[in-house]
């Protein structure tokens, strides 16, 4: 039971992220990209890794996808609004995907990496463990990624904002 | 929590590359046969996902925890890039009444 969990989450990770790129309407795009992002907090549970996977499930299903559910809205977008790519165009997408597929896994059988995975010290991704590692080897790192924030925060608001001299 | 880390007992290492693979192909392909801008960033969000994914999990087979930092950071920086990229939309919504990428297509040149 306990391996098979894996791949029936690995299943639906995939079978989602799938319907993500080929639904029609964007609203369910997004619907089943949460779908998917839960799916990832499976994962991170079961590689014991609880921070990232209480961080993946507030800040990406929470704010991320809010974020973009509240854009779909804002614009309006109907369904046949937007034509898809010609047939051609698509199935020479789908070819270069399936070719970077292949050369990737070519790659990673030459890495031959089939040991299995073991968990050597149980508290490895708690949040006092990588709270000690952020905050002493990290800590430049983690002051600049707020002022990657705040500046993110800026230029959002000056990106998104009506130019006062036209209107 | 320990019947939960039992499961993680006797996953291949590889089989985690293999589904990070998949799932960032799956991004690649999104990316290049949609038309709508909003769904092209949303397979940007699971190609990310897709690379914290299998950080976390080399993380845990060299048993070192700043790999999963590294996904931390990987988080925060695509919180920013969501906040830009949509207010991007936005603008582009406003001025071409459309988030069809084809409308820019002059970009190219």
């Amino acid at each position: 039971m306990s391996i098979s969990l894996f791949y029936f989450v690995a299943f639906l990770s995939i079978f989602f992220a799938l319907l993500v790129i080929f639904a029609k309407n964007p609203v369910h795009s997004v619907l089943y990209l949460i779908v998917t992002f839960f799916t990832f907090t499976i994962h991170y549970i079961l590689l014991n890794a609880q921070f990232l996977a209480i961080v993946n499930f507030i800040v990406y299903m929470g704010a991320i996808m809010v974020l973009f559910l509240f854009v779909l809205m804002l614009l309006n977008l109907n369904e046949g609004s937007i034509g898809s790519k010609s047939n051609l165009l698509k199935m020479i997408g789908v070819i270069g995907g399936m070719c970077l597929i292949i050369t990737l896994v070519g790659s990673a059988r030459v890495l031959n990496a089939s040991e299995p995975l073991v968990l050597q010290t149980q508290d490895l991704g708690l949040v006092k463990n990588l709270g000690k590692v952020l905050f002493s080897k990290f800590l430049l790192p983690f002051e600049l990624s707020s002022i990657l924030l705040l500046s993110a925060m800026v230029g959002s608001v000056l990106l998104a904002k009506r130019d006062i001299k036209q209107v | 929590m320990e019947n939960v880390t039992q499961a993680l007992q006797g996953v291949p290492l590889n089989h985690y590359i293999l589904l990070s693979i998949i799932i960032f192909s799956i991004g690649v392909i999104g990316v290049m046969i949609r038309r709508n801008a909003i769904v092209i960033f949303m397979s940007v969000e699971l190609m990310l996902n897709a690379v914290n994914l299998l950080l976390t999990a080399f993380s845990v087979h060299h048993n070192d925890p700043s790999g999963q930092v590294f996904v931390f950071f990987i988080m925060a920086l695509a919180a920013a890039e969501v906040a830009i990229g949509l207010a991007i939309i936005v603008m582009i919504y406003r001025n071409t009444n459309s988030t069809d990428v084809n409308i820019l297509n002059k970009l190219k040149w």
